[in-house]
């Protein structure tokens, strides 16, 4: 690796380790970054982690359309964690710009009231318009910061895209942040987000119209649910204030509870994983495909199916 | 001098508000007469004054008020000629009001330290390197006497560019005018005291949005009975301008955040007609002279509307807009700061084409750092020449009637008007701030406008055409870096030689005052005399109101 | 990844100076010229920053000042990187300063200094420079 003309050369594989190992901010922002970009160093990283501290993390999804106060929220479940003095990590997942590529990582402005605590590690990530990939390379960020002893981890996202979508299914727990008028074109992103939570939020509770909303959302989770749907909780909070963020901890660890006890969690570990390795697959064979598509000299004409079935014949 | 063939709305203006306002005082001269000898009319109006003329155009002093909020405007009194000044110490900022008094500047305006303007005292880590430096460190009553020195409350105005402590400030300054033997009543002045822009364009707010609005509705009702003619807010566009917005996005917010005060005054149970009339504005003054000059006439007849067909004003002094207005900062360069002198002319002369009530005009260095003291001159010259030089003054809204202006007025009220509906549908501006829509809109056209720069759509002179190589050098103002240290050193001293235990009671009412409804400025105007530092009472407040997280 | 790398820079505002047109205004330049940027707002200290920066691995630092703190703030941030172990990392500013105070900045270990004028091509390019230099030949 390089040295830069800085006052300490970029890290080599042996201090990333260890910071990985010593809790340094450094070590895991730089391990992050190199799982992320498939480096030939993520082998080893993500073989040095320990497997038992992935298994007992918990992971956290939050999400839901804009304007709901996810991040608000976020930093407050994030100082609740800490006064239960543990250490929580977080993966704040913002869109990229479909047409430059780059993206504005703004979640973080919420949370930077933790920057100086030691045990609150924050990593932004842009979807990169991604098909796929992200779950690979945000699960590989959740392992990370289960391995540098981070017990809770939280996915924020924001659910609108196919990728944000599957992210959440990366997470144990995954609670939907509502807000009162948001307006009726979140209906359908809603739909597809109810499958997947296990908890409702209202934030801005003390907002017209948050009741009401409460009311609908506890209707559609009673008939969603089916025999034990005891447990999809309606929390509301006001985030700006704090309030109802030590009531949404209690549901969360209820569900959790839950969900260890009836097996789900093993389930949805289970589902999660082969996902990662799905996405991480998919990553790996894109490249040679890639090549062989473009190196290939037959005419593009016909059906694209029997092409495509032609060329996974031949890997 | 009543002419045959006039409208009978324009005598009866004629004999209503127009004597009434030349028995309080007459115009500046017997006759205003140009070079050969003719006389300038005070008021062109169209030879056939019709229906539509009536509505919306109308005479100056007289709603809708387009053409200006006294019936001869400039005629009878010049715009107040108000430079904003203050940095360092407050010594220091004592000897330059006092310069500019000499000067001919009509009323004093004071810039505060970032410190102070986010209620920290000048030894809080956070201030480090920021003492002094835009403005002058306020850390209690102590400085605020050193900054008055000599200068006599009762006889001068003063505009304090403070928000979101300026019941702080305020009860300082009433403080000072007790010792100087002068009665509270006698003050006159405007503190700006607008948190809501705060949150959207100029970022030193410290407690959120609703108990914000609580201290405001505070020293509204404590200034109507104390300090009758003290301006108690300055409702602004100027910085919602200066943060990327266009002529009417200034126009809507700035309305948008008066209806906003406006409301939660009544919902304190304020009566309109009350306080109404102490409701000042204050605008930018921008680069595209006929716009602005719509801009301006649109802001004063929409509010007015609003005023009476929103909230149904009844009497005159609530209808009526009255604003200052700053040449704009952001279209100051850096390369070939003289330049900027020919700017700031133009801005002032479409401020006073415009109607404002007190102008301030930038110096030709601000883009480099504080101005210097000539250049500062310079900019008052320039209010100067124009009073005095160009005409413009000696008609009142002189450009009524172009086909130009009045269409674009037109427009421009239409538009801001349709934009301040859009907030209401969002459930208010505090709603529209926490949603982040206001910020958006601000962020959007910011980004278009300097775009526009990069691809040479738009010329700046001197940035992206006309440049020239020389990087012109002028004598900069440095803020001397011990100002830091004095402050911190007479801070310690205060605290050693107050009373501490008076400060300590003074605080504890005042702590249990913000955590029930009683009005806070008596409980901060006591702390402010035991020399409680402004860090120490804001602590006690952002203790109980808690700190907005932007 | 097939997905190309990105250059992750941090923009942001140390002091108590709330004036953020500028610096949102070169966050999304960038955005739109291809790179990820944490934007880290108002009101923050030199080591909120350095942290931030250290936790989200960013190549580049961006910082402005608009109220005459500079000489205090900028290398500020330079030092609490230095103290995070992250002194590799370049740190750039732009705002209102007098060109005398470009040297002394630079002297205290920013790397380039962008006064009121300066194309936004002009910037763009240094941060890519800058992010390139810093991440090195990687694969």
């Amino acid at each position: 690796m390089k040295k830069s003309s800085g006052e300490t050369p970029l890290m080599t594989s042996e201090q990333i380790l260890k910071g990985l190992r010593n809790r340094d901010p450094r070590g895991i922002a730089r391990a992050i970054s190199l799982v992320e970009e498939n480096d030939p160093l993520a082998d080893e990283i993500l073989a040095s982690l320990d497997d038992s501290l992935v298994d007992q993390a918990m992971v956290l999804g939050i999400t839901g359309p804009p304007g709901a106060g996810k991040s608000t929220l976020t930093d407050r479940i994030i100082s609740s964690y800490r006064s239960r003095e543990k250490r929580v990590g977080v993966i704040a997942i913002d869109p990229s710009s479909p047409i430059s590529g780059g993206a504005i990582l703004g979640d973080r402005i919420r949370m930077m009231g933790h920057s100086l605590d030691q045990d609150v590690v924050v990593r932004s990530m842009a979807t990169r318009g991604r098909l796929g990939g992200l779950c690979a390379a945000a699960g590989a960020a959740v392992r990370i910061l289960a391995g540098s002893g981070c017990s809770v981890i939280i996915i924020e996202t924001v659910g609108v895209g196919q990728s944000e979508m599957d992210i959440i299914r990366l997470a144990d727990i995954t609670a939907l942040v509502l807000a009162p008028g948001l307006g009726d074109d979140i209906q359908a992103m809603k739909a597809g987000l109810l499958e997947v939570a296990d908890i409702l939020v209202v934030n801005k509770a003390d907002c017209a119209g948050a009741d009401t909303l409460a009311m609908d959302m506890e209707s559609i989770a009673r008939e969603r649910g089916g025999k034990d749907n005891d447990y999809t909780k309606v929390c509301k909070t006001v985030a700006s204030e704090g309030k109802g963020v030590d009531n949404l901890l209690g549901a969360i660890e209820t569900v959790d509870a839950s969900h260890r006890e009836s097996g789900e969690r093993r389930t949805r570990r289970k589902k999660a994983y082969d996902l990662e390795v799905l996405d991480w697959a998919l990553e790996m064979i894109r490249p040679s495909i890639v090549e062989k598509i473009e190196k290939s000299d037959i005419e593009r004409k016909g059906d694209p199916r029997l092409w495509a079935a032609k060329l996974l014949e031949q890997t | 001098m009543v002419n045959k063939g006039k409208h009978p709305d324009y005598k009866d203006w004629e004999v209503k508000e127009l004597a009434s306002s030349l028995n309080r005082f007459p115009e500046r001269k017997e006759k205003f007469k140009n070079h050969g000898g003719e006389e300038i009319p005070r008021l062109a109006v169209p030879d056939r004054v019709d229906e539509e003329y009536l509505e919306n155009i109308g005479f100056p002093g007289r709603y809708p008020y387009t053409r200006g909020v006294q019936p001869t405007m400039y005629r009878g009194r010049l715009w107040t000629m108000r430079q904003y000044a203050g940095f360092s110490t407050a010594s220091e900022s004592n000897l330059r009001y006092r310069y500019l008094l000499d000067q001919g500047t009509t009323g004093l305006s004071i810039a505060f330290d970032l410190p102070t303007q986010i209620g920290y005292d000048s030894d809080y880590p956070m201030a480090a390197g920021e003492v002094g430096k835009v403005g002058v460190a306020i850390d209690s009553l102590a400085d605020m006497e050193l900054l008055f020195d000599r200068i006599p409350l009762d006889k001068v105005s003063t505009s304090m560019t403070i928000n979101a402590p300026a019941a702080v400030l305020l009860a300082m300054y009433v403080a000072v005018a007790e010792k100087q033997g002068v009665e509270s009543s006698k003050l006159n002045g405007t503190i700006q005291n607008d948190i809501l822009k705060e949150y959207v364009a100029r970022g030193t707010y410290i407690f959120p949005p609703r108990p914000s609005l609580r201290l405001i509705t505070d020293i509204f009702k404590w200034c109507t009975d104390h300090t009758p003619a003290f301006n108690t807010i300055s409702i602004s566009g100027y910085h919602i301008r200066e943060a990327g917005a266009t002529a009417v996005q200034e126009v809507a917010f700035t309305l948008a955040n008066g209806i906003t005060y406006v409301q939660a005054s009544l919902d304190a149970g304020l009566e309109l007609d009350n306080f109404a009339r102490r409701l000042s504005f204050f605008f930018n003054a921008s680069s595209d002279l006929l716009e602005e000059v719509a801009k301006f006439r649109a802001a004063r007849r929409l509010w007015a509307r609003i005023m009476k067909q929103r909230f149904n004003a009844k009497k005159p002094a609530s209808l009526m807009m009255r604003f200052h207005t700053q040449t704009a900062g952001y279209t100051l360069t850096a390369q070939q700061i003289d330049n900027n002198i020919v700017r700031v002319a133009l801005q002032a002369l479409s401020a006073v084409l415009g109607g404002t009530q007190s102008l301030h005009t930038n110096s030709r260095d601000e883009a480099l750092s504080l101005p210097t003291e000539e250049s500062v001159r310079t900019a008052l010259r320039t209010q100067q020449v124009i009073a005095h030089e160009s005409g413009v003054a000696n008609s009142v809204d002189p450009l009524a009637g172009s086909y130009f202006i009045e269409g674009l007025t037109d427009r421009i009220e239409a538009q801001a008007s349709e934009l301040i509906g859009k907030i209401d549908k969002a459930g208010g501006v505090v709603a529209a701030i926490e949603d982040g829509f206001i910020q958006r809109q601000i962020e959007n056209s910011a980004y278009e406008y300097q775009q526009e720069i990069e691809k040479g759509e738009r010329i700046i002179v001197g940035v992206n055409e006309f440049q020239t190589d020389e990087r012109t050098k002028p004598p900069l103002l440095r803020v001397d870096p011990n100002v830091e240290n004095a402050q911190v050193q007479a801070l310690k001293e205060l605290r050693e030689k107050r009373d501490n235990k008076k400060v300590e009671e003074a605080l504890a009412n005042l702590s249990e005052c913000a955590r029930n409804t009683s009005n806070l400025m008596p409980e901060i105007l006591a702390a402010v005399k035991t020399y409680a530092t402004l860090g120490e009472i804001c602590h006690v407040l952002r203790e109980v109101f808690g700190e907005y997280r932007g | 990844m097939t997905v190309q790398k990105k250059h992750r820079v941090l923009i942001g505002k140390p002091g108590l100076d709330g004036h953020d047109r500028g610096a949102k205004f070169i966050a999304r330049a960038l955005r739109d010229a291809g790179f990820e940027v944490v934007y880290t707002g108002i009101r923050r200290t030199p080591e909120e920053i350095a942290a931030a920066a250290v936790q989200e691995d960013v190549s580049a630092v961006g910082l402005s000042s608009l109220s005459g703190a500079h000489m205090t703030l900028f290398p500020a941030v330079v030092g609490a990187l230095k103290n995070s172990g992250a002194g590799d990392i370049p740190v750039l500013g732009g705002g209102v300063i007098p060109d005398e105070d470009i040297g002394p900045l630079k002297d205290a270990g920013i790397k380039e200094v962008f006064t009121p004028g300066t194309p936004v091509e002009q910037i763009i390019a240094f941060f890519r420079t800058a992010c390139e230099a810093q991440e090195g030949p990687r694969t």
